[in-house]
């Protein structure tokens, strides 16, 4: 008995040394040294006295731990989330739940063991009778440092798995129990592509009609929002929840590149500047409740913990259910009473209340999912509109929903219906005249032959003549805007040159006339964001809206500032996100661009607000919405959790549209990656990219990193990605302007208004 | 063919001396780091996406292009006084030397002293039945092939047809397929030797092995 607990002193120590990793020193070695000595006299002494000294060391241990814990750093936290004998999902199913079955896993059986999925249930009481309440949980399995589990970091066909059984527990109508302990998803293309397979979780997550509780204890990025999109969230208190890794922003702060690695100092202070704790996250509303952990971070062994946290997911689920079930005034009446009898300490599994849900509940569930997600991250921003333009654009919202509703569906539904009548009408008049009148019809056509056989010229050219693609589709090197590029006298190298022996060509042909494609092979050179926007939409149809709003340093990152403001100067945009109405071809449409050239084209809570602003217009107004990514470097890492939080904004807000009847189609160029590719542009039905662009999840360097594999030059091209099924077509760029005409009158549902 | 002066031969000169020229006209600069006698590295990495030694570079048009080394090799000399200057298309600038692989020698062996067939097509090849047994139980050298001869199974989307082998008499030295792999069109599927080269051939192939420094 002595000798365990002599052991779990040394265990404990050993945790206090890996989690201050080598910080702290003096206590440490306080510590060390009474462990160590106190190891020498054990086999000297009594049992009584062994005793004795063995509960003086732990009341050393204890206000040791109590002291460090009052100093713990954020990179800290990190470091106890990553350690092995944090408490893993296993451990939470073995000692929350009352019984499980795991699916689809047995160790290293497993179409992916990092992610790990069971059929659970919760025993409760009603009176004498007793309950059991199933849940489908869902979550990362970092098996205490088991190799096999990739340290939690999923594969696309493990989110694959688990949105299959999200499916599943919808169709069962019982509630999701979501636990993120992943630093990241495992980043490659192979199907259905890491990014694509994100994007499609988040796709179908925003409209799940059950429950969703997720519990963050290790949110990295888009591998935590794959399963995080819930009802509520709530975090454990050394947890942390994050946009990159303390390590990924010290690479990129510190510009480190092939595999070198930054200094534990710059590490410390990213993970300072990033706001990761759960304290920072509650603060800024990104999670809804923290579970309070012991001293120094959960480990397996502490099960008043677990006590915790199962009343804790129980309050919450009740919860959840509480706020779209029954009657409006009863069910505030319900919440308000079940708070405050939690607050007096009330046992949860003493009560019971049914979690499944009838479809008008369901229906109110989804909303108020997406009613969640729409407020967050408002203070992340900057928006200098006053009361009175809000109060103009609330107006305009009202008119476009209302004159819409009288054009599309009051009027223009019974036009149709009008005129389908006068159609047939018409149709039969006609045969039945055609019928009486045929016999004076031949007579006169062999008297006046002219007046029989009726041609037109253009009939007859479009019938006999062969089709000029020149005077269709071409502009024959008449461009809108000639890049400023075309204006330099100088040769230019095709990157194909080597293979494909293309000469070189002069920088005004190549950026002029051809409009930065190669003649010999067809490689498209990057172009500046402009000359898509004069040479792709009608003359004078854009109209750019939300101008205003501007990409802000929410979290006072530092020297961010500065450079966002370089940004700004340089280029003349607020955002990296331009939103504008245009036409093709007269078919009015909605655009949010994402420009490279704004900070990487890297998406925070401003472009976030935009594109979902662009996204309700285009709802509102019955307008096609074109996403076309000028290029992305992915979320903004400097903004932390409010530009992750965009991942399930924007695409909830893509949800809306689509579910609405809209056109949803997205555009690449140059290059896209990261987060935007792995939610609101990855989750479009209709995605197509242009020539020569590269479209992935992460660069090479980190999929190199992460990996170990070295990987082809062109594993990020649109023609791996249109072979992966990623992407729905290769456009040049000189047909984007028809490509998309022919878009819009062949694809979208059914509330576009020339449809 | 005497492989055995073949090998000699190349003993004498382990080198492919050739002369880097430049690819168009413009103005040369050498790279300032480089004198001759200097070593040489060529494109590396599995997909050869590190470049070699930049050796110089040339301006046409305010258009700066790189020229680099192509092959691990010594520089021999530069042509120094064409520094700074407007060459015209093909000026050579420098002159390498290449040490040849062990493996590019037993390359040039093989193409002197064995006849290769060809793979026609994109496609699974096997030996037929017979064949194949007997090249399990006794080896490859053991079976003698004639112009005519019905020798392998072509397999491609469950189309098998036979192919015969067209060239010289003789016994087959090496196998370059296996039956799990499809071989590209214009791939080696065999080296048939004459009987009476076999032992002087696997001589050379062995000293080549053991005697050639490695790459």
């Amino acid at each position: 008995m002595d000798d365990k607990k002599f052991h779990l002193l040394t265990e404990r120590y050993n945790y206090m040394h890996d989690v201050l990793s080598g910080k702290n020193n003096e206590n440490l070695r306080l510590l060390s040294s009474r462990l160590e000595e106190l190891g020498r006299r054990l086999p000297l002494l009594s049992p009584a006295e062994r005793s004795d000294a063995l509960t003086t060391l732990e009341d050393l241990f204890n206000f040791v731990e109590n002291k460090i814990e009052a100093e713990l750093t954020p990179m800290d936290k990190v470091r106890i989330v990553r350690h092995p004998q944090r408490v893993c999902l296993r451990d939470i199913l073995e000692n929350v739940y009352d019984n499980y079955t795991e699916i689809g896993g047995m160790g290293e059986h497993s179409l992916d063991p990092a992610i790990l999925i069971a059929r659970a249930y919760i025993t409760r009481h009603r009176g004498k009778h007793t309950v059991n309440q199933s849940v489908m949980v869902i979550g990362h399995e970092k098996g205490h440092g088991e190799e096999i589990r990739n340290g939690g970091s999923a594969s696309p066909w493990g989110n694959a798995k688990a949105l299959h059984y999200m499916k599943v527990a919808e169709i069962e109508n019982i509630p999701i129990h979501a636990y993120v302990f992943t630093p990241g998803s495992y980043p490659v293309e192979d199907s259905p592509g890491a990014a694509q397979q994100i994007a499609k979780n988040l796709y179908e997550m925003s409209n799940i009609r059950v429950p969703v509780l997720a519990v963050i204890s290790e949110g990295g990025s888009g591998g935590a929002e794959a399963i995080a999109l819930a009802d509520r969230r709530l975090m454990f208190s050394h947890g942390y929840y994050s946009v990159i890794s303390p390590e990924g922003a010290a690479a990129i702060e510190g510009n480190v590149k092939n595999g070198g690695a930054s200094s534990p100092a710059l590490v410390e202070k990213c993970a300072e500047q990033l706001r990761l704790t759960a304290e920072e996250n509650l603060r800024m509303g990104y999670v809804d409740g923290i579970l309070q952990e012991p001293n120094l971070g959960v480990r397996c062994y502490h099960y008043d913990f677990m006590h915790h946290l199962r009343q804790e997911i129980l309050r919450v689920t009740d919860e959840i259910v509480l706020e779209v079930r029954g009657i409006e005034p009863f069910r505030s009446m319900a919440r308000r009473s079940r708070r405050k009898k939690t607050r007096v300490g009330l046992n949860m599994d003493t009560v019971h209340l049914r979690w499944e849900l009838s479809s008008s509940a369901q229906e109110r569930l989804v909303e108020r999912r997406h009613k969640k997600f729409r407020k967050l991250s408002a203070k992340a921003r900057v928006d200098p509109r006053n009361t009175w333009s809000l109060l103009k654009t609330r107006l305009s919202d009202f008119w476009w929903d209302f004159s819409s509703y009288i054009r599309y569906d009051l009027f223009r539904r019974r036009q149709q219906k009008i005129s389908n009548f006068f159609g047939e009408i018409q149709s039969e008049t006609t045969f039945f005249f055609k019928n009486q009148t045929a016999p004076v019809r031949r007579l006169f056509g062999r008297l006046l032959p002219r007046f029989g056989a009726k041609s037109s010229g253009e009939a007859e050219k479009q019938l006999t003549a062969l089709s000029d693609w020149s005077e269709t589709k071409s502009r024959r090197g008449n461009w809108a805007y000639i890049s400023n590029k075309a204006m330099e006298d100088r040769a230019v190298v095709c990157p194909n040159a080597a293979t494909h022996g293309c000469l070189d060509m002069w920088a005004p042909d190549l950026y002029g006339e051809f409009a930065g494609v190669c003649t010999h092979c067809g490689h498209h050179f990057p172009m500046e964001y402009q000359w898509y926007l004069y040479n792709i939409f009608d003359k004078g149809s854009i109209r750019e809206f939300n101008a205003e709003i501007e990409a802000a340093d929410p979290l006072g990152y530092e020297g961010f500032g500065v450079k966002l403001e370089k940004a700004k100067a340089a280029t003349g945009l607020k955002s990296s996100c331009l939103t504008f109405e245009a036409s093709i071809n007269n078919i009015k449409l909605v655009v949010a661009m994402l420009v490279a050239t704004f900070r990487g084209g890297s998406v925070g809570a401003a472009e976030g607000e935009k594109f979902i602003l662009a996204s309700e217009r285009a709802s509102k107004k019955r307008l096609p919405f074109l996403a076309y990514t000028h290029g992305t470097a992915g979320i903004r890492i400097q903004e932390g959790v409010n530009g992750v939080i965009q991942m399930p904004r924007c695409t909830i807000a893509v949800r809306r549209y689509i579910d609405a009847g809209g056109l949803y189609l997205v555009l690449y160029d140059t290059s896209s990656y990261a987060g935007p590719v792995a939610s609101f542009l990855g989750c479009s039905p209709y995605q197509f990219a242009i020539r020569s662009s590269n479209v992935g999840f992460a660069g090479p360097g980190v999929i190199q990193e992460t990996t170990g594999t070295v990987l082809a030059p062109n594993y990020h091209s649109v023609y791996k990605a249109l072979a992966r099924g990623h992407i729905q077509g290769i456009w040049d760029r000189r047909e984007v302007s028809f490509n998309l005409h022919q878009a819009m009158l062949t694809m979208g549902g059914r509330n576009l208004y020339y449809k | 063919m005497d492989i055995s002066a073949l090998l000699e031969e190349i003993k004498a000169s382990p080198y492919v001396e050739s002369d880097i020229a430049v690819p168009h006209c413009g103005v040369v600069r050498f790279n300032s780091k480089l004198k001759a006698g200097d070593k040489l590295s060529g494109p590396r990495g599995q997909w050869k996406e590190l470049l070699g030694t930049l050796l110089a570079d040339i301006e046409r048009e305010r258009c700066l292009k790189n020229i680099y080394a192509r092959e691990k090799g010594e520089l021999v000399s530069i042509n120094y006084e064409l520094a700074g200057k407007f060459v015209e298309a093909g000026a050579e600038i420098m002159h390498v030397r290449h040490f040849m692989s062990r493996n590019e020698v037993l390359q040039t062996l093989l193409r002197h002293s064995l006849f290769l067939f060809n793979a026609p097509e994109k496609a699974k090849y096997y030996f037929v039945p017979n064949i194949d047994v007997k090249v399990k139980n006794t080896g490859a050298q053991s079976v003698s092939v004639h112009d005519g001869m019905e020798l392998f199974i072509i397999s491609r989307m469950k189309r098998e047809t036979t192919l015969r082998y067209t060239g010289p008499d003789g016994v087959i030295y090496a196998v370059y397929f296996d039956a799990e792999h499809h071989v590209a069109p214009g791939q080696p599927l065999i080296g048939v030797c004459p009987p009476a080269q076999l032992g002087q051939i696997e001589d050379v192939f062995m000293r080549v092995q053991t005697e050639w420094p490695e790459d």
